[in-house]
């Protein structure tokens, strides 16, 4: 049950973050517009992004834009020797260009979890959509099914000699009345 | 554009490394033209293949620009990561330099963690590198992540 709250949440998440990403496209076309109240995060896709990839080690623009008055002055104390840079002051300028880590990026993550939950949700919902199918949309089971009847047909194709040779027939022994 | 081949291009000692680990006949033919090659090797195109050493020039040179600006920075960091290979000391000794020219710390630590993530599971790769690189991580006072503590999580 709670597997399924987990699954019902992150879909709902993911429903939701495509619905904002396809809002937010068509405000990123009106740019010029003041921008829509109902859209918490309008994304201007056509300037540069930042993204943390393991094969971009340096994407197309910094983490932080605005710098606060500290951070600037510590942008400016990068410009001389960095060996007079703790490595506090490092880790700090190391964070204004770059979200993430190579080994934060790298981090295992539990979405997998929540695809495998998926399939099985989804494959269960089938299902019962078959159930359903077989109980109100099947014609009735055709009488040829039932046992009677393929006792019968049976003992017909016995008695056409269906392939005597190597096949069907062949398997039945006609003089004491059972399977070879 | 060579996206081809195996890892080769980090000289004669990892050559040896990836010969026990890749295919055969290709590695034995790779580094020459096809047309010396014993075997029946493959034959890239009719233009002349460009050796590990003018490739390693020609990115030293490229980060060597004195006016480099930071898009060039990021354009060849990014080609570069790219590629299937881990770039030679003295491509990366280079791009160091650049940062600091550009006054980009953050960008030489960072450059410094995609290499070590370019080599994968090669783990003596890496350490190699830094020392190599250390004359210039010292002269330069560039930390390296394991020194920062960034390298964990």
């Amino acid at each position: 049950m709670k597997m399924l709250q987990l699954i019902a949440g992150r879909v709902s998440s993911l429903v939701a973050r495509r619905a904002t990403l396809a809002l937010t496209t068509s405000s990123a076309r009106m740019a010029s517009h003041a921008p829509d109240p109902e859209v918490t995060e309008a994304v201007d896709m056509s300037r540069p992004m930042y993204w943390d990839r393991l094969d971009t080690p340096l994407p197309d623009k910094l983490y932080k834009d605005e710098l606060s008055a500290a951070e600037k002055s510590l942008k400016e104390k990068e410009k001389g020797p960095w060996s007079q840079l703790t490595n506090e002051e490092k880790i700090a300028l190391y964070r204004l260009s770059f979200h993430q880590t190579y080994a934060e990026m790298n981090q295992p993550k539990s979405e997998w979890k929540t695809v495998v939950g998926g399939i099985f949700f989804f494959v269960g919902f089938t299902a019962l959509v078959v159930w359903w199918q077989r109980v109100y949309v099947y014609p009735p089971r055709p009488r040829t099914f039932d046992d009677e009847w393929q006792a019968k047909q049976l003992q017909r194709m016995l008695d056409m000699r269906i392939n005597p040779i190597e096949g069907f027939s062949s398997k039945w022994d006609y003089e004491k009345g059972q399977w070879k | 554009m060579r996206n081809i081949a195996p890892v080769y291009h980090c000289g004669a000692m990892f050559r040896a490394v990836f010969r026990l680990s890749a295919t055969g006949a290709r590695s034995l033919a790779r580094s020459r033209a096809c047309y010396t090659a014993p075997l029946a090797s493959r034959c890239y195109s009719h233009g002349k293949v460009e050796s590990d050493e003018e490739f390693d020039a020609r990115w030293v040179t490229y980060f060597s620009k004195p006016d480099i600006d930071a898009w060039e920075l990021k354009k060849g960091m990014n080609t570069l990561i790219g590629y299937d290979l881990v770039p030679e000391a003295k491509i990366l000794d280079s791009a160091l330099r650049a940062c600091r020219r550009l006054n980009d710390l953050a960008s030489a630590i960072r450059i410094l963690e995609a290499v070590k993530d370019k080599a994968g599971p090669h783990k003596d790769i890496y350490p190699y590198l830094i020392q190599e690189l250390k004359p210039t991580l010292s002269e330069l006072g560039i930390s390296t992540p394991e020194e920062l503590g960034i390298d964990k999580l």
